[in-house]
């Protein structure tokens, strides 16, 4: 199987709700996907599925030819949309904890990152503020060496020059074995490095393009798109 | 020179437009070597495989050529080069022109108009 990631007829019911309603959905190596749609259509739930924090209630997924489980973690790279990490922790430490837990983990590119933005790894994540907070967990899953990158809102706390960063980040970390999906509502600054969008409504995919599809066939942004597609 | 990218034209075309006018302007010189694609994607805050796309294009159509161990290099037919000069010049008085007529002035109204712009730019 040359897909990086395989969904079939995935669906995820919390008691009456489909969080995720019969979603089938492939994805290829090599590619920043932006998984797009309003509060509530299902992203982090698709997310959570994929890094068996969730398990379908039917259907199946995929990833490098494994169900989620521990061989999927081990190429997966996940940003959670929440802080998971132990707030007594230095950034030093927590480079020598993702290092303990993870194969691919690239220490040199993580102080690196944490150069260029300014942190400082003596620090501890308790003194921080949000969105350094956010940093510090982006610079750490990005550092790893992985497959799969799944950001969960990555850009949402941080403020637009560090979102500049970030977007650089990842571009400077694209190749052609890896694949980035990128959950947010900030369609407007994401849309340029990206190469296919996802448009998640109510648990379903109503749209899935490339950025270049969507301009030239509707004249308009992603955004603009977007905002047509989901007016409240 | 800033990449400007619009948001409602394809990011593709326009990143085909932009490379042609630092091909034209000099800035990547005829028979030099262009920057890596992602160093380019980097600096255009665009998608690598999109810029890579953009510059095959201008390779299809005689502006760049690769090197198979080397890399990426611009032609060093400067005619080639003239030649895109001169489209690009087309597009954009055919743009002016477009606009100006719609400001409701003719044609040779506005080669006084120019005239008169210019040797007061010379002051």
């Amino acid at each position: 199987m040359s897909n990086l990631l395989e969904c079939k007829n995935l669906t995820k019911s919390f008691g009456s709700l489909n969080a995720l309603n019969n979603v089938n959905l492939s994805i290829d190596k090599g590619r920043i996907i932006g998984l797009l749609g309003p509060n509530a259509s299902g992203k982090t739930t698709f997310i959570k599925l994929c890094n068996n924090l969730l398990t379908p209630t039917s259907g199946k997924i995929r990833i490098g030819g494994y169900e989620p489980g521990i061989e999927t973690k081990k190429i997966i790279s996940y940003l959670p949309e929440k802080n998971y990490l132990n707030d007594w922790m230095r950034v030093s430490q927590l480079i020598q904890f993702f290092q303990d837990f993870y194969e691919d983990f690239n220490r040199d590119k993580a102080y690196d990152m944490l150069n260029k933005l300014g942190l400082d790894s003596k620090d501890r994540l308790k003194t921080m503020s949000k969105g350094t907070k956010e940093k510090v967990q982006l610079i750490l899953t990005m550092s790893r060496e992985a497959q799969l990158y799944l950001l969960d809102e990555p850009i949402g706390g941080v403020d637009p020059a560090a979102r500049d960063y970030i977007l650089d980040t990842i571009i400077r970390n694209y190749n052609e074995d890896s694949t980035v999906i990128i959950s947010t509502h900030l369609i407007a600054d994401i849309e340029k490095i990206l190469d296919d969008v996802i448009f998640l409504k109510e648990g379903q995919i109503v749209l899935t393009k490339t950025v270049d599809e969507i301009r030239e066939e509707s004249g308009k942004s992603v955004d603009s798109l977007f905002r047509e597609v989901f007016k409240c | 020179m800033s990449w400007d990218l619009k948001s409602d034209r394809p990011i593709y075309t326009q990143l085909i437009e932009q490379l042609e006018l630092r091909i034209c302007a000099g800035v990547y010189p005829p028979g030099g070597r262009m920057p890596s694609v992602r160093d380019l994607a980097q600096e255009a805050s665009v998608n690598p495989n999109t810029m890579q796309r953009a510059l095959a294009k201008l390779e299809e159509d005689g502006l760049l050529y690769s090197h198979r161990t080397s890399g990426r290099f611009v032609t060093e037919d400067t005619s080639r080069i003239r030649e895109t000069k001169s489209k690009l010049a087309q597009e954009q008085i055919e743009e002016f022109l477009q606009k100006i007529t719609d400001l409701g002035f003719e044609i040779s109204e506005i080669l006084s108009i120019i005239k008169k712009i210019t040797e007061e730019l010379k002051k």
